[in-house]
């Protein structure tokens, strides 16, 4: 009987109904779009890491320490037999660290200096540019945050200084031969990237290399020397722990647009239930019971958030779904400030972002449909009928 | 007729708390009325007339005094109890009609019968039938913002009457209509009184409507200063 006559009083007030239902559906796209956002962030950090660093794991020296720059001078060694055979097998690529400066117009920089293998496929780097430059004494490539702070284009020539293995100072040449586009800053800011064996010969460090990262496919072997493996899982570890640090954040970013929409549902409601205080009334003196009038507004509230999910998924879910497709491009880099940030960035929809969206916003619909006409029929009937608002 | 008792007070008072004070609304009120009456209770403003229509219709509650309608004792009965009362067995006709304007004419006529939980078939028999009592047949698929006044009070009366209720109630039916209107809706009542077995109740101080009465009850400052039983009512 209820569901009856709460269908009728939805369909039959189409002004009031579109106005509840359109105001609700706003609700559930903006929460699911922004939360879709936050979440789109964060993965595409995780992600981003992963293509472009760390792909399956790494198989570290000893001695290296990526947050240490001091470890660089000893962190070296010839590859461990087990893992030279990945690279030879072109399922593994090695990279030589080490400190810098290098001089772009007169300047001093201190980079990190990083040798790796040119025709590497594991990572997303566009390091076959630094192949077949042999009129070149170091091809060097550098990313677009990199070229900027030091002024930098294709083709411009710097001064290279380092230290060798021998202790001695050396300087040459490099030049620009290409300038990467990259959401990764941890590749970009402060880094020079050259061949892996032009490195090694500058550093004479003949078949030497800081870290080996190993392709997606592949997983840990057995012997691996004193080299440490590092899965992915831990070198992804500092940006789990952001990521877990920023869970409490994400969640108040979540419940203050729970809020708004509250804010904005509960005024639709309310302002919608309290002028009906006069069919209340009628409804009362016509033998409905208070619990039966509150659930039949309680059950329209219920219907409302129904029709707005339907409704967010006609006239959002497009929107949703496109923006999901292509991305949402950001107006600045934010790389150049050291975060993980997309350039262009891609909302992420899980299911239990969208089930807990419309599981809360319709609890609240529920809530907000209770309260006031709950208020409403405690009210003294007589009171109800002449439309007096509730206090 | 039978003479059964369908609204028994006895030494009615009813307060209302006004500031730091009260305002005595009905004094020591006593009135019986019989099965099929057709009585008013007439008076001012202020005199006390739509709270005792409210009480009798259990809207609202006597401060002290007893009040039995349909031989149920009003000031010991639930809220759910009344409803039910009220449900199966009184109509109501309001001033401003208080109909649902979303709905059509059907749908507010049909709206007692679904409370009562009736069957969908019967519902339509009876629904059909009590718009044609009213005369608006033709206007069964319309909304209240399609009406005239005189429509609305009359879509008020059929929903009022359309469970052949025990007693109808009506506070001021005919003061938001011209003479033509009242006079049609009196008409329609008297005729339902003398066609069903319903007693009905008017509390009115519209002197257009006072010759259809059987029974005119005067109130004043919440009292009754005189019961009158009249012998020859226009409608008979």
């Amino acid at each position: 009987m209820l569901f009856n006559i709460a269908i009728k009083n939805l369909f039959g007030a189409k002004l009031r109904t579109s106005l509840n239902v359109f105001v609700t559906s706003i609700s559930f796209f903006l929460v699911i779009f922004v939360s879709g956002m936050y979440d789109g962030m964060r993965e595409h950090a995780k992600n981003i890491t992963i293509e472009t660093e760390v792909a399956g794991g790494t198989y570290w020296h000893p001695e290296y320490d990526s947050m240490d720059p001091r470890t660089f001078e000893d962190s070296h060694s010839i590859i461990p037999s087990h893992i030279k055979k990945l690279i030879d097998q072109k399922s593994a690529f090695g990279v030589l660290v080490s400190q810098a400066s290098i001089y772009p117009n007169g300047r001093i920089m201190p980079v990190i200096m990083k040798g790796i293998t040119p025709d590497q496929n594991i990572v997303n780097m566009p390091t076959s540019v630094l192949d077949k430059h042999n009129d070149i004494s170091i091809p060097v490539l550098i990313g677009s945050g990199m070229a900027e702070n030091a002024n930098l284009k294709v083709g411009d020539t710097f001064t290279i200084r380092w230290l060798d293995a021998d202790r001695t100072y050396d300087a040459d040449e490099g030049t620009v031969v290409h300038i990467m586009e990259t959401e990764n800053f941890k590749l970009d800011l402060g880094h020079i990237w050259i061949p892996l064996s032009k490195a090694q010969s500058m550093l004479a460090m003949k078949d030497q290399a800081t870290y080996v990262t190993y392709s997606k496919d592949l997983t840990k072997i057995k012997d691996s020397g004193n080299w440490i493996h590092h899965d992915v899982d831990y070198m992804i570890r500092d940006m789990e722990a952001l990521i877990k640090a920023d869970e409490p954040g994400a969640q108040v970013m979540y419940s203050i647009l729970l809020a708004l929409a509250a804010m904005g549902i509960f005024n639709a409601q309310v302002l919608s239930i309290f002028r009906r205080g006069k069919e209340i009334g009628t409804l009362m003196a016509l033998g409905m019971t208070r619990s039966r009038v509150v659930g039949l507004f309680t059950l329209e509230g219920g219907l409302n958030a129904f029709l707005a999910g339907i409704i967010t998924l006609i006239l959002f879910g497009p929107i949703l779904l496109y923006f999901g497709t292509n991305g949402i491009p950001l107006p600045m880099d934010y790389t150049e400030m050291g975060l993980l940030v997309a350039k262009r960035l891609v909302p992420i929809y899980s299911i239990s972002l969208i089930i807990s969206t419309t599981v809360l916003i319709s609890i609240i619909v529920l809530v907000v449909s209770y309260i006031p006409s709950r208020r409403i029929t405690k009210m003294k009937p007589t009171d109800a009928l002449r439309g007096r608002a509730a206090t | 007729m039978e003479n059964k008792n369908v609204i028994s007070i006895k030494n009615l008072v009813k307060r209302f708390p006004v500031g730091g004070d009260y305002f005595t609304a009905l004094q020591q009120v006593n009135l019986e009325l019989s099965e099929g009456e057709f009585i008013g209770l007439v008076g001012p403003s202020g005199s006390g007339k739509t709270t005792l229509l409210n009480i009798i219709g259990g809207l609202d509650s006597a401060t002290d005094g007893s009040v039995s309608v349909l031989r149920n004792s009003m000031e010991n009965t639930s809220h759910n109890k009344r409803a039910e009362i009220r449900r199966k067995h009184m109509g109501f006709i309001f001033q401003s009609y208080n109909l649902l304007p979303v709905y059509t004419v059907y749908e507010n006529v049909e709206l007692p019968l679904i409370l009562n939980n009736l069957e969908k078939t019967e519902r339509k028999r009876k629904v059909t039938r009590a718009v044609e009592w009213v005369g608006l047949t033709d206007k069964i698929n319309s909304k209240p913002a399609d009406m005239s006044g005189g429509e609305c009070q009359r879509t008020a009366i059929a929903r009022a009457i359309v469970h052949e209720p025990a007693l109808l109630l009506a506070d001021e039916p005919t003061a938001n209509l011209d003479a033509e209107n009242s006079h049609n809706i009196m008409k329609i009542l008297s005729k339902l009184n003398s066609e069903i077995s319903t007693s009905f109740v008017f509390a009115t101080h519209d002197e257009k409507i006072m010759g259809y009465l059987k029974r005119i009850i005067h109130l004043e400052d919440g009292k009754i200063i005189n019961d009158e039983k009249i012998s020859k009512p226009k409608s008979s």
